[in-house]
């Protein structure tokens, strides 16, 4: 270990200046573990979605790369794409497309992604919100007819609507089962059809504690709670949770986006008032606005709220008083 | 003669009031859809910029300090009701697209900027050439940012396909999303090329 060579020093005294202890984590090392969580949800989308699946993946992931060297070329700052970050952005966005996504709106994306969202306000650590979620909501503005309502059904060739588009009575269309919830063969883009892939990844980096537990749990937890209490047609207490949880990109969201280092707070309470503020807008769009899905604009519009979290739950200090007023 | 000119250049580079001083943003946001649009609102502008501040140089030794603000919006909502019913009369189609963003150049921040900053100190001739000087700026930074949204948005240029029919317009340009992401662009290109960095 090299905390022990220097500690120790061969017999000599040696100064150095703190921190003296490090950690064996690295962002390398802590975004290639997300890119390997994300797998299975690659290979499920490839079995469900076909070859089309890996080779808009594909491009995304190339296209973020590429635009991130590139940049970073351009204005003379050390080229970053080894530690991954570009590459969850990548796949992030590939897995927020339709299968029927022209090849072309999936580069855009990973641009949009990369250079406006995340280089412009200085690279990794420094974007405010989730690179992958905007660059969403950008190509959700620009181009609408090809990012929602024409979703391809998995292990077929006709389009479809998404579960909970026809929870919601705006799509027609006859509600999957659980089970196909569950496993994945239900309609909607690349990576959040199947639950049991992203469990498999989110629990996996929960072990290794990549990510905090608290945001998907407290997000997760809330939407239950809430469509449980006002998301059935027959009075209150009469909703399905286990299917709004399942449906959507809930599971993807609160797992691999709502935990996303730079953009979520960094306080233990925060992050379960993050995960709570996040399922609350999730329903309130799911069940009352005009959008099936809400899981990205929640997460969206609580990054912007993550400052003022993060400083209403900022830890006392030691010895130190509650500030006054 | 050289002080003139560098009256006059100065709304269109060093400060220009859109790109650089960065006031009056209501208008360069919202109808910078189409080049058309943003093209007579930069008409429009000129037009009251450069008579009320011809004006108020006029009156600026007869005006009493104390009042002068009250006066100035006097002149300059003379001017903005001439430039608007004018507009309607020669151009009904896009007086109506402009809507309520003609009659906004009343409390638009160049004009009363102006007039309070320079008008209100200098004499006739100066205060034509400021007035023409910041009024063009402000044109030409609504048609660069009109150009760009128009483009990308619409696939159009002052209603001309210039684009391949394969372009497929992305509709969040001509939202306003694309107004503030285009204007953060144009301000940081504008620092970049004369060489201004927030750095310091």
């Amino acid at each position: 270990m090299a905390n022990k060579d220097i500690l120790s020093g061969e017999g000599k005294l040696l100064v150095s200046s703190s921190p003296h202890i490090r950690a064996q984590e690295t962002v390398d090392w802590l975004m290639w573990q997300v890119v390997i969580a994300l797998l299975p949800a690659v290979i499920v989308s490839i079995y469900f979605f076909g070859f089309r699946s890996f080779y808009l993946i594909l491009l995304g992931t190339l296209a973020a790369v590429i635009t991130e060297a590139a940049i970073e070329k351009a204005m003379g700052k050390d080229i970053t794409i080894k530690d991954g970050s570009a590459v969850v952005t990548g796949l992030l966005l590939a897995f927020n497309l339709p299968a029927t996504a022209p090849w072309w709106l999936v580069i855009i994306g990973s641009v949009f992604a990369i250079a406006v969202v995340k280089q412009t306000f200085g690279g990794l650590g420094y974007n405010f919100i989730n690179p992958a979620l905007t660059a969403r909501a950008f190509l959700l503005a620009a181009w609408p007819q090809y990012v929602a309502g024409n979703f391809p059904l998995p292990l077929d060739t006709v389009t479809g609507a998404t579960p909970l588009a026809v929870l919601k009575g705006t799509a027609a269309g006859t509600l999957p089962t659980y089970g196909d919830l569950f496993w994945g063969n239900v309609g909607g883009v690349l990576g959040e059809t199947s639950a049991v892939a992203l469990l498999a990844g989110g629990l996996y980096l929960i072990y290794l504690e990549v990510i905090d537990w608290r945001t998907p749990l407290s997000f997760i937890c809330t939407v239950a709670a809430f469509t449980w209490v006002f998301g059935g047609s027959g009075g209150l207490f009469t909703g399905d949770p286990l299917f709004h949880v399942l449906a959507g990109g809930l599971i993807l969201g609160a797992f691999f986006m709502a935990t996303d280092y730079v953009t979520s707070p960094v306080t233990p309470l925060g992050r379960v008032v993050f995960g709570v503020g996040c399922g609350l807008i999730t329903v309130l769009i799911r069940l009352w606005g005009d959008y099936p899905e809400g899981v990205s604009y929640s997460i969206l519009l609580m990054n912007l709220l993550v400052p003022f979290i993060e400083r209403w739950t900022a830890p006392r200090v030691y010895g130190m008083q509650p500030m006054q007023g | 003669m050289k002080k003139l000119w560098n009256t006059f250049s100065n709304g269109i580079i060093n400060e220009n009031p859109v790109l650089r001083l960065v006031i009056g943003m209501c208008a360069p946001l919202a109808v910078t859809t189409a080049v058309v649009n943003g093209f007579w609102m930069g008409i429009a502008v000129i037009f009251v910029l450069t008579a009320s501040n011809a004006l108020v140089s006029l009156l600026r030794k007869v005006v009493p300090a104390e009042i002068r603000i009250p006066i100035f919006i006097v002149v300059i909502a003379t001017f903005t009701t001439v430039a608007d019913l004018t507009l309607k009369a020669i151009q009904p189609e896009i007086h109506a697209k402009l809507g309520v963003f003609v009659p906004l150049i009343v409390v638009n921040c160049i004009i009363l900027a102006r007039a309070e900053a320079f008008a209100s100190k200098n004499n006739l001739i100066q205060s034509v050439a400021d007035g023409l000087g910041m009024a063009l700026g402000f044109t030409l930074s609504l048609l660069i940012l009109a150009s760009i949204r128009e483009l990308l948005g619409n696939g159009t240029w002052w209603g001309f396909n210039v684009l391949p029919a394969s372009f497929e317009p992305a509709v969040v340009m001509i939202l306003p999303p694309g107004a503030f992401v285009t204007l953060g662009y144009l301000l940081s290109g504008l620092n970049l090329i004369t060489g201004k960095s927030g750095d310091n």
